[in-house]
């Protein structure tokens, strides 16, 4: 993606997206060339954190062994380099998400940090007493908790918008919630546990014609779609690396700088200040206000690595790959007897979520792990979401651009094994 | 099957998942405790009768996965007529076994527990084997709050 795409927000994938050269994405993951308990890698827990191509591995060693030093400080050359490899990460994983400006992107430990930063800042200067915050009941708990310690904090309401049997948000109720004491609305943009597709152009304009802000949780929608920051008028955009085929301990924040010039800062320390005095302290203007202390600069450097891997292959591409994968997922697993599917949303990305039988899915994940098939097991951090479904915990399979029928098929023959098992 | 999925998922352990034993709530009970495992929203509640000095009967309540429904089935079975310090020691040998393997212990000592051998091979669920157990221990010592895996 360059600066200026054009791309909509919630564009399906272009059927003319070049078609992705599987084998060649493989090849770049030398992780899954590994045998797991004998039995060849099959790795399905993307959602979780997806496996980083040997170019972001080069890109941190390569900065390590060549460049590293502290930014903004040195006056020497190695300080020059990584304060210049630093920032240059920033302007490309900017120009991914249509940020106007590279100001606008704050590099965070992850999604949960960025909406604890929207929550203890934003958040805190404009709800009071009797306002009300409104998530949605897919949410992950990174998305719930922030809140509800501000409204906690505050004497404000957490409302949540209601999730249909399909798994879709209901948006007349969306529409209805959204009231005069609403301060802010927090959406994902696919959820972890379904892989839903939120309609976020919709939801967008229904918040804003009630004036009402929006913070979108992008971990697991920007791997899969992208993101357009600046087309989807939203004021706030939270999303990991480690999910994007990043390193982990790096994240972006994404705000509206007119919200993020007039929010105050959040953590105190070096970088975030112009001028400290006993009396007073002067803050850092964008973005470092909202970087205190040393940042991760391996971490923003794998970032923008992993940003220019995606671009290169191609987003559309990889969108069109998975769509076709989890399509093809989604038939192969209701040809399971006895496997229930969770969540038959209008729109899915990377993301099936089941139960086989009453086999619990620690058990299912268990064995079909002794097979070489890595899904998750649990409440996916959605335990609200798995309350609305009547369940405790669901096993997980997620894609990502490596994945392959083959990996469909050796997970289906795992569930059958799982059936003898508990037969 | 691999043989060490079938150490995990032995007969005895598949039907004391699928029909646990001492299932449900126990009138007159003098002690209770839950037990959460937070990371997989596994969550029982054991309740006992002591009397002199002795767990009389021990039932539990809840849901989880095989393995802890399987241990929470058999030890409420194992406790039954023994004092709560018979049942440290026998935790702790179980704890052993989950942790470590069967070991050069004497097998007759673990009784039924000895189906629970294959679990060492498979450290994220040992967690899932002492739940019960802790809650149990929990419930003994007079907790209040429901203990926790993590």
């Amino acid at each position: 993606m360059i600066a200026g795409s054009t791309r909509a927000t919630e564009a399906a994938p272009r059927a003319a997206a070049a078609r992705l050269d599987v084998a060649g994405v493989r090849a770049e993951f030398p992780i899954l060339k590994q045998l797991v308990r004998g039995k060849p890698l099959v790795y399905l827990d993307n959602a979780a954190t997806t496996q980083k191509p040997r170019a972001v591995v080069d890109a941190i060693r390569r900065y390590y062994e060549e460049d590293n030093a502290n930014v903004h400080r040195g006056v020497h050359l190695l300080s020059e380099r990584a304060t210049r490899a630093y920032e240059e990460a920033r302007v490309k994983v900017g120009r991914f998400v249509g940020a106007k400006d590279p100001r606008e992107v704050i590099f965070t430990r992850g999604t949960t940090e960025g909406v604890n930063l929207v929550a203890q800042t934003f958040g805190r200067t404009r709800v009071g007493p009797g306002d009300e915050v409104l998530v949605t009941g897919m949410e992950h708990h990174s998305n719930i908790v922030p809140w509800q310690l501000l409204c906690a904090e505050k004497g404000a309401t957490l409302r949540v918008v209601p999730v249909t049997d399909a798994g879709d948000l209901d948006l007349e109720a969306m529409a209805a919630l959204l009231g005069p004491r609403t301060r802010l609305l927090a959406v994902t943009q696919v959820s972890n546990a379904l892989g839903t597709v939120n309609p976020l152009p919709e939801i967008v304009a229904l918040a804003k014609a009630k004036g009402v802000p929006v913070l979108v949780d992008g971990a697991q929608g920007v791997p899969h779609l992208g993101f357009d920051v600046s087309a989807s008028g939203a004021d706030f955009y939270a999303f990991s690396g480690h999910k994007m085929y990043g390193p982990t301990g790096i994240g972006v924040l994404w705000g509206r700088r007119e919200h993020l010039e007039a929010m105050p800062p959040w953590q105190g320390g070096g970088d975030m200040i112009l001028s400290v005095t006993f009396e007073k302290t002067t803050f850092n203007a964008l973005p470092y206000k909202f970087e205190a202390g040393t940042p991760p600069i391996a971490g923003a450097i794998g970032l923008g690595a992993a940003v220019d891997w995606l671009a290169g292959k191609g987003l559309d591409a990889i969108a069109a790959h998975e769509e076709r994968l989890v399509a093809h997922a989604v038939e192969a697993l209701r040809a399971v007897p006895e496997l229930r599917l969770f969540g038959t949303p209008r729109r899915r990305a990377g993301v099936v979520s089941f139960l086989l039988g009453d086999v619990h899915p620690h058990d299912l994940a268990t064995i079909i792990d002794r097979q070489g098939v890595a899904v998750r097991a649990g409440h996916h951090c959605a335990q609200p979401l798995m309350q609305r479904f009547g369940v405790t915990a669901t096993a997980r399979a997620s894609f990502a651009a490596y994945n392959t029928v083959e990996d469909v098929e050796a997970l289906v023959r795992a569930l059958h094994v799982a059936r003898e098992v508990f037969a | 099957m691999s043989s060490e999925l079938a150490d995990l998922y032995q007969e005895v352990v598949l039907d004391h998942g699928k029909r646990p034993r001492n299932f449900g709530p126990l009138e007159g009970a003098t002690h209770h405790a839950e037990g959460l495992n937070p990371l997989c929203g596994d969550h029982f509640t054991v309740h006992a009768k002591v009397d002199g000095g002795v767990v009389r009967e021990a039932k539990f309540e809840g849901s989880g996965c095989a393995i802890s429904k399987a241990s929470a089935s058999v030890m409420t079975g194992v406790v039954k007529g023994k004092t709560p310090e018979e049942i440290e020691r026998i935790f702790d040998r179980f704890h052993e076994l989950v942790t470590e393997g069967p070991g050069d212990g004497d097998p007759e000592e673990l009784g039924k527990l000895a189906v629970f051998g294959g679990v060492h091979e498979y450290p994220t669920r040992v967690k899932c084997a002492s739940l019960a157990w802790h809650a149990l221990r929990a419930a003994l010592a007079g907790a209040r709050e429901p203990v926790s895996t993590e």
